[in-house]
């Protein structure tokens, strides 16, 4: 009698396993319909097609036709976007140093036991919540303009100042200030860092007399290259597709002489203005390939300087 | 010894405010300018002043004829609030799935998840824009919202799925023991316990839609459909230099909403930002 109460039970539960991994996948499948939509309908979808598009002349109301290599062989005769790529790579090469080099000096001269520690990491952070709005865009193409505040302040030491909006060789460098200028962010980042690295170590190290410099070389940097990286990847891939602040400062034009031509700002004038939309295909997957290899290269050389302490384990 | 440490103490904290005022002046100015006279904006780089006025919020509100800033505002507003609500519930949907549940494929799922998050969204843009044109969506709040209504976001279900991970199974177990089936455990155990997590998705996917001028830009094209970045750039345009008071005005304005969500949120929005790598 109880064998076969105790037979039935085997039973149930196990015949209740099969039955509860179907309704499970099930229920799963529910609860992703509108992500699988969403992936198939809106990223894999038009990633595929946007690829076949890069290989057509393509103006949104025809049909695209296809014109095999055309578009990437135009591209690399194209002044405009040999300018535009030039204005990325260069605001990419200063611009990401520049900015995690202030957000990590910054982040150790707080990383200590201080009053008004939280004011301090807001004053510092606020401009990387602002940064990116239409405002404070505005605001730089108004402080380096000729009447502009810099200029202001540049007088009252006695100093010339000039338009340097305006200025082909000066422009960039505007953007790129208004980059490290939103340095809050990382530093926030760096400084969950700092807090993670044993006080003992610094200790031990005080007690064996080591000196600061070789205290950041050997403690401070090492442990934390994996957040240093981190850093570093996400600041890169953000400054490939900076748009906004181009967009304002130029008037959406890029100029002066293509000087704040960004990739984005290129890509939308070839895509959105002139309707292009082949040739703008082409330039976004010359774009993705690029960010891609640089992500990849980084990702490369970091078993050199990135230190892990369980050995790299994800 | 003690004083020499003092004095180094001092000087640090000097610094960091002396440079902490270096940064956020021209903030400060712009807030400052936009209460002077006009005339008085450009005569001194001092944020004091001896006359204020509301005069350039009073003129910049009034954009073009029968246009104000209030409907920029409303269709900003209206964009970003469906935006959040969208993402809370798609996002966490997905994210429940991935981390809780079994099912044929969920590496396969699971990594193009993770490839979504790195790619730059140029390599879908073009035929993105091609559908919602076919569709009749061009010049509504479309294009803008119903992406997010389909998990396309997808940082924010990596980021609950590693939040409903850390919260003990043992629960879900008890639940089932009560009865509850799989939808019940969604929204009576993990939710609930996933506040955290939800108001960090909130919070950034309001500042990140309400200053998405890029999607803006490409999608919305008359006036009664702008937002406030595409509204203040209009106006940019249309004063030209001539009203930098009424300009700086709106500007302000524009960041209020923003700034408002900061200080309220602040304590998420840096935690946030120090765990899990998200930035503003």
């Amino acid at each position: 009698m109880q064998q076969t109460a105790n037979a039935n039970e085997v039973k149930l539960t196990k015949k209740k396993s099969p039955s509860s991994a179907r309704k499970q996948a099930i229920a799963a499948y529910a609860f992703l319909i509108p992500w699988l939509i969403g992936f198939f309908g809106l990223v894999l979808g038009p990633m595929i097609s946007s690829l076949y598009l890069s290989f057509t002349k393509f103006d949104l109301l025809s049909a695209p036709k296809w014109v095999g290599l055309d578009n990437f062989i135009t591209m690399f005769q194209d002044d405009r976007w040999i300018a535009a790529a030039k204005v990325t790579l260069t605001f990419v090469v200063v611009a990401v140093p520049t900015q995690l080099i202030a957000a990590l000096l910054v982040a150790i001269l707080l990383n200590k036991k201080m009053a008004g520690i939280g004011i301090y990491r807001t004053t510092y952070y606020l401009p990387s919540l602002l940064g990116g709005s239409v405002a404070i865009a505005i605001l730089w193409k108004n402080l380096f303009g000729m009447d502009g505040l810099i200029n202001q302040v540049l007088a009252f030491f006695g100093i010339q100042g000039q338009g340097w909006i305006a200025h082909p060789d000066y422009a960039l460098g505007t953007i790129i200030i208004l980059a490290t200028w939103q340095f809050g962010a990382s530093m926030v980042i760096f400084l969950a860092g700092l807090k993670q690295i044993p006080k003992e170590l610094y200790e031990a190290a005080a007690v064996d007399g080591a000196k600061k410099s070789q205290i950041f070389f050997k403690i401070t940097m090492p442990l934390l290259s994996p957040v240093i990286f981190f850093n570093l990847v996400m600041e890169l891939i953000k400054s490939f597709q900076v748009f906004t602040s181009a967009f304002i400062i130029s008037e959406g034009t890029g100029g002066p002489i293509n000087s704040t031509l960004f990739y984005t700002l290129y890509l939308y004038q070839k895509g959105f203005t002139q309707f292009e939309m082949g040739y703008a295909s082409a330039m976004a997957w010359v774009l993705v390939f690029v960010i891609g290899v640089m992500t990849l290269l980084v990702f490369m050389t970091s078993k050199f300087w990135v230190h892990y302490e369980d050995g790299g384990k994800l | 010894m003690d004083t020499s440490t003092k004095l180094s103490r001092t000087l640090t904290h000097v610094f960091i405010i002396l440079f902490g005022l270096i940064m956020l002046y021209p903030v400060l100015w712009m807030v400052s300018s936009s209460f002077k006279p006009e005339s008085l904006i450009f005569s001194t780089p001092s944020i004091f002043s001896d006359t204020w006025t509301l005069e350039n919020y009073k003129n910049g509100w009034q954009v073009v004829r029968d246009v104000t800033f209030g409907l920029f505002f409303k269709n900003s507003f209206l964009i970003s609030a469906i935006a959040v609500v969208a993402n809370l519930i798609t996002c966490s949907m997905a994210a429940y799935a991935f981390a809780r549940l079994r099912f044929p494929l969920k590496k396969l799922w699971f990594a193009c998840m993770l490839m979504t998050i790195m790619l730059p969204a140029h390599a879908t843009l073009i035929p993105q824009y091609t559908i919602f044109h076919e569709l009749g969506w061009i010049n509504s709040i479309l294009p803008l919202t119903v992406p997010k209504l389909l998990a396309t976001d997808a940082f924010f279900i990596f980021l609950m799925v590693q939040f409903f991970r850390g919260i003990p199974k043992e629960l879900d177990e008890s639940a089932i023991m009560d009865g509850c089936g799989i939808f019940q455990i969604y929204t009576k155990i993990i939710l609930p316990l996933s506040v955290p997590v939800l108001i960090t998705t909130s919070i950034f996917t309001f500042i990140w839609t309400w200053d998405d001028f890029f999607s803006q830009i490409l999608y919305l094209n008359t006036v009664d459909q702008f937002t406030v970045p595409l509204g203040l750039r209009l106006f940019l345009d249309s004063q030209g230099q001539s009203s930098w008071g009424s300009v700086f005005a709106m500007s302000v304005i524009s960041l209020v909403p923003i700034t408002t969500v900061f200080f309220i949120f602040q304590r998420y929005i840096v935690e946030g930002i120090a765990t899990t790598g998200i930035k503003g």
